[in-house]
């Protein structure tokens, strides 16, 4: 899942400083599940933010109103309401879902209140990982499971650097070497052929954007729904 | 030969090849490198210009290499894989190739995070692999690596860095074994204080028939301080610092001069290790070092083609 963190409250304000009814809009998916945006941090962080304003003796009124995906319009069109009756929206979802806003509701400026991370899994509670970069052109199929795209920090393809040491990586002590990871899988499975090989230049054609995926099977007719061939 | 490089045609003729090193400054200032190539000239059959070591900005290698020309030295071009992509440094290698540079190591590079500029974006297009698959394409291929043809292409002497003491230790013959695949021509290694894991790794090396190969220069370098031993020995990855030579800077009374005595010691020692063609010093910042160790070693005078 996507996995994000709350931006610092005196950067959210800056932001805010011009408007005086914000809605705060949350996302109950991926953002909640690393307690960055869902219903219960909207409510903390109109918390937070009333009591900076207080502090100043600025008043504004915060609407909160988290949905189920703020990347979909079908969850996102029945904020409209909402939206109309505000000046911003301060939006806690992931990039996906703030653009998703933007687009929906042109007329009225929203405001990120996360950083959006990476894709990630979480290895412990109040741990993140970053296990996939959507590069675009999968290679786990020969490096046992784990990607060195995203979990090699100089994205090797050819085995660890020289810097990999008692199974961690040479950027922090705390980070596991993604090629010892990948070795010692390998060998568990006797494939450690795998690791002879050269891996060629990859294509990275499909890791920049901005990216689409087209598929005619999934268009929609004109009355919205899936035109789903057999 | 592959080309006309001087530290080829020494390492052909079997002589015990010696590499220096020089780092550029992190400056405009040319006369710094000139100084150093000064130090350096006729104590070492080519020198190594480092790319931005540590991922510390500093004047390019490819330009301060050609200064090394001008002094009548030979260089070896670094080259890592951080801050260019294929196109850059394809563009590179032409552009050294027509400067005369006539050696080229192909390395991935430092992370970003160790350097003045943490904030950068790491490029990492290819690895230190694939870039030196890329630079024997065109040198015997004359094909970029996108398959195109190139009319004159760069006759480099390919070299590539190996680190005996990084893990997992025993994959680290396979991936020499990559390298020698990919086209790498000499190794420069890491630093070695502990002569016995790097015996145990020459012997995984030649188990594979990779000594006659490829030639295999042994990196060493001095130490200043029983401090800066301590310091390699616990933060710097991938250094293997034994206890004793700790101990050994610790007790000297002239540590300077126990640094130098431990580097000839190991340069005594690797040099009868069959399969090993050659050392190389990185004095880091200490290039003084290299013409005392060299004649301490009795590695002079160095060998001298018309």
């Amino acid at each position: 899942m996507i996995k994000a963190t709350q931006k610092p409250i005196k950067e959210i304000r800056e932001m805010l400083k011009k408007h005086k009814k914000v809605l705060v809009a949350g996302c109950n998916t991926c953002v909640a599940v690393c307690f960055a945006g869902g219903e219960k941090e909207v409510e903390a962080l109109v918390s937070a933010l009333s009591l900076a304003d207080k502090k100043e003796g600025i008043s504004k009124d915060y609407l909160k109103k988290t949905v189920q995906r703020q990347c979909e319009n079908e969850f996102v069109d029945p904020l409209s309401e909402e939206v109309r009756n505000c000046d911003a929206v301060l939006s806690t979802a992931c990039g996906i879902g703030v653009q998703t806003i933007a687009d929906r509701f042109p007329e009225v400026p929203v405001i990120p209140a996360l950083n959006t991370a990476f894709m990630g899994r979480v290895i412990e509670p109040g741990y993140f990982f970053e296990y996939c970069a959507a590069c675009g052109n999968c290679v786990l199929g020969q490096t046992g499971g784990i990607c060195p795209v995203a979990r090699c920090a100089k994205s090797l393809l050819n085995g660890p650097c020289g810097g990999s040491q008692d199974g961690k990586c040479e950027i922090s002590p705390d980070t596991p070497c993604a090629w010892q990871l990948i070795y010692d899988r390998l060998k568990r499975l006797g494939l450690l052929k795998e690791m002879e090989r050269i891996n060629a230049p990859k294509d990275w054609s499909e890791s920049s954007g901005p990216r689409e995926i087209r598929r005619d099977d999934l268009k929609t007719n004109r009355d919205g729904k899936y035109n789903l061939k057999e | 030969m592959k080309s006309d490089s001087n530290l080829e045609r020494v390492l052909e003729s079997g002589e015990f090849a010696v590499t220096a090193e020089l780092g550029p400054p992190k400056s405009a200032d040319g006369e710094v490198v000139r100084k150093k190539a000064k130090i350096l000239k006729g104590f070492a059959d080519a020198v190594n210009v480092t790319d931005c070591q540590t991922a510390i900005v500093r004047m390019s290698s490819i330009a301060s290499s050609v200064i090394l020309l001008q002094e009548g030295l030979e260089p070896v071009v670094q080259m890592t894989t951080r801050d260019r992509n294929r196109i850059a440094i394809q563009s590179d290698m032409l552009g050294a190739a027509a400067l005369g540079i006539k050696n080229f190591l192909c390395l991935t590079g430092d992370h970003q995070k160790f350097g003045n500029h943490p904030d950068a974006k790491g490029v990492f297009d290819l690895d230190s692999i694939q870039l030196l698959q890329v630079a024997r394409d065109m040198r015997d291929g004359k094909k970029f690596q996108c398959g195109e043809e190139i009319k004159v292409g760069p006759r480099f002497f390919l070299g590539a860095a190996a680190n005996p003491f990084a893990d997992p230790f025993e994959y680290r013959a396979t991936r020499l074994a990559k390298k020698e695949q990919a086209g790498v021509d000499f190794i420069q290694t890491q630093i070695i204080y502990n002569v016995e894991k790097f015996i145990k790794w020459m012997e995984m090396v030649k188990d594979r028939g990779l000594h006659e190969k490829i030639y295999i220069l042994g990196g060493v370098a001095p130490l200043k301080s029983a401090g800066m031993a301590k310091y390699m020995k616990n933060y710097v990855p991938g250094l293997d610092v034994p206890d004793e030579i700790v101990e050994r800077m610790q007790e000297a009374e002239d540590p300077k001069e126990e640094g130098i005595k431990i580097c000839v010691d190991v340069i005594n020692e690797i040099q009868q290790i069959e399969g090993v063609a050659g050392v190389h010093i990185m004095a880091i910042e200490w290039e003084e070092a290299v013409p005392k160790i060299v004649e301490a070693a009795g590695l002079l005078p160095r060998p001298a083609y018309s």
